[in-house]
């Protein structure tokens, strides 16, 4: 089954270390997301993982057996690329079957197992077409129909959606979603997007500058991020962080506020500020205040809470889920 | 912008280049066509006359006609068949990360850079030649006889020539057609446990077919008149056996002086020409469009 597990799992291109030294587990199943900007070795731990990059140092335990020297193809392991990376020359069904064919399998069997995936991925009609006659979002189907013909240990998916629209993300993301529940394989997937992953995760990774910094549920990671890196990653729009005389009141370095923490008034509150930018979203409105002596704040409201630019507002946050940090920026708990 | 009359407009600004290719191309035809149907031996001038179809005969019932066609379909066919398939192997070869990639690329380059005439001679004389050349010095190291290639072999010592000026040509087409294939196709293939071999068949090879197309179109149009490289080693000999039909039409003018039958042996190879180029075309269309 697809339990994958790295152990001291590092990678240096040159003299610059990528991945200085990773150790993670993985139990068959889950849904795990590797999150984290760009440049944070993401993808490149994804890679180790498929086998298209070698490892520096470190052990890849894939299914219980070694892997770390197995080519990709032996590892069992099947990868849905950010450009789709679909045959151009090859039709839709030669492209699903491709990976069939290459193991050898019998004709019968791999028309059965096509014609099976296109109808789990509504490809049915396009078999017969060229990659090109075809939407981004039905590349990316035809991109995951290869991937689930082989019955993978695990699939991996590399920024998969970064080249749709945001109407067809929200669409693929649920089917992926819903994918992963059909097949109960292991997936892991690669994004930038805190959304992708919050939405998607079984279990978060959250990665920087090659280093994890925390590993959890989604709402694990909301609620009690363990540093300040993760707290201003996870969450949208972004904490607030408070540095200073605000801070040292709570005992804390840093403190950090959710914009939807933050409770606001007219009348009266902890701090007071004007509202420099207003925007409305119809449900909530998320507020940019220049508060006095800390700096500008967002904070979340509700649609109907009627203000604008200039106006004074009170902010009290809420004190039971307030975060504080020390001068490291690890989590005060 | 395309409006009636900014149609016009062009049309009249691009009359005059139109009107000077038609010219370019018109007159010299139409002369070789007069030509071909003269009596006009260049020893002896003055007496040309009206002589029909009988160039046309002459030189189509020439036995030496059927030769020239055949070696010029086997020098065309052989380099193809030669750079295309060496040209692929190159590519492949230089397209692997390695020390002084740079420099190497340069080198291979090279043959392409060196006219004619002196590759020929280069080979003739420092390869080929049956008593110094490199060729006989390496048989006599194994205790072999040394080949005397233009004597015995004459049309393949000529493809080999023509191949390796080639070779680079289709080198560096297919190289640069191999460096767009994406990357990430490629570790696709891998991943779903495509072996070098099925990666290079399933993949590479549909990658370079446009490029190798490109290669036919543009090779096929410079080697139907290969010229250089015979008359500097063979001179169409022995006998016929290396003339080619662009060889033949210069004997009949500049060796046999007879201009009209040169003139109906070029209309002829103008009219093979286009048998060859339609059916180029109609591959290369179908290549193109996928």
């Amino acid at each position: 089954m697809g339990s994958i597990s790295l152990k001291n799992v590092s990678k240096v291109f040159g003299a610059h270390a990528v991945i200085p030294s990773i150790d993670l587990d993985i139990t068959d199943g889950e849904f795990v997301v590797f999150v984290g900007p760009s440049g944070c070795g993401k993808s490149t731990l994804l890679r180790l993982i498929a086998g298209l990059e070698d490892v520096s140092d470190g052990e890849i335990v894939i299914d219980g057996k070694k892997a770390t020297d197995l080519p990709p193809a032996k590892r069992g392991l099947s990868m849905v690329f950010q450009s789709y990376a679909l045959y151009p020359h090859m039709s839709v069904r030669s492209n699903i079957a491709f990976p069939l064919k290459m193991a050898g399998e019998d004709k019968a069997v791999i028309d059965k197992k096509v014609a099976d995936a296109a109808r789990v991925l509504n490809l049915t009609d396009y078999l017969d077409r060229k990659p090109r006659q075809l939407s981004g979002g039905q590349r990316q189907r035809v991109a995951i129909g290869r991937a689930i013909v082989r019955q993978p240990e695990a699939f991996l998916f590399d920024e998969p959606l970064s080249n749709l629209d945001a109407a067809l993300r929200v669409n693929m993301r649920l089917e992926i979603s819903q994918l992963h529940q059909q097949l109960k394989t292991t997936m892991i997937y690669v994004t930038h997007d805190q959304v992708e992953a919050m939405t998607m995760a079984d279990k978060i990774v959250v990665l920087n500058r090659g280093r994890i910094e925390q590993v959890g549920s989604p709402l694990e990671l909301y609620h009690k991020p363990d540093n300040l890196f993760v707290a201003g990653f996870i969450g949208s729009p972004k904490m607030n962080f408070i540095s200073g005389a605000p801070a040292a009141a709570y005992q804390a370095h840093t403190i950090g506020i959710r914009p939807e923490h933050l409770a606001l008034s007219k009348e009266q509150g902890t701090w007071r500020g004007t509202v420099g930018v207003a925007e409305h979203l119809g449900s909530d409105t998320f507020l940019h205040v220049n508060a006095d002596g800390i700096g500008t704040l967002t904070a979340r409201v509700s649609g109907d809470f009627a203000v604008s630019h200039g106006d004074p507002v009170f902010l009290t946050p809420d004190v039971q889920r307030l975060h504080k940090f020390d001068e490291k920026g690890l989590a005060i708990r | 912008m395309a409006t009636l009359h900014t149609r016009s407009a062009a049309r009249l600004m691009i009359a005059p280049s139109v009107l000077l290719l038609l010219a370019w191309m018109i007159v010299p035809l139409a002369m070789t066509i007069y030509f071909s149907l003269l009596r006009y031996n260049l020893l002896m001038p003055g007496m040309e006359e009206f002589a029909g179809l009988s160039n046309y005969t002459y030189f189509l019932t020439d036995p030496a006609f059927f030769q020239a066609i055949f070696n010029t379909l086997a020098i065309v066919l052989g380099v193809l068949f030669i750079t295309v398939i060496g040209g692929i192997a190159l590519a492949l070869l230089l397209d692997q990360p390695m020390f002084g990639q740079g420099i190497v690329r340069i080198l291979v380059i090279a043959p392409f850079l060196i006219m004619p005439t002196v590759a020929a001679l280069v080979w003739k004389n420092m390869f080929m030649n049956p008593v110094s050349g490199l060729f006989a010095w390496l048989a006599k190291l194994v205790g072999l006889q040394p080949f005397d290639f233009l004597a015995n072999a004459p049309l393949f010592s000529i493809i080999l020539i023509v191949a390796w000026q080639w070779l680079p040509f289709a080198t560096l087409i297919l190289l640069t057609a191999l460096q767009s294939l994406d990357e990430e196709q490629k570790e696709a293939a891998q991943m779903d446990g495509a072996g070098a071999w099925s990666r290079f068949f399933y993949l590479v090879l549909p990658h370079l077919s446009r490029a190798i197309t490109v290669v036919i179109l543009i090779q096929t149009i410079f080697l139907l008149s290969v010229f250089a490289e015979i008359l500097v080693t063979t001179n169409g000999g022995p006998g016929t056996q290396s003339t080619n039909l662009t060889f033949l039409v210069y004997a009949q003018a500049l060796l046999q002086f007879d201009v009209g039958g040169a003139s109906a042996g070029g209309i002829i190879a103008v009219i093979l020409a286009n048998i060859v180029a339609f059916f180029l075309m109609r591959m290369i269309g179908k290549t193109l469009e996928a």
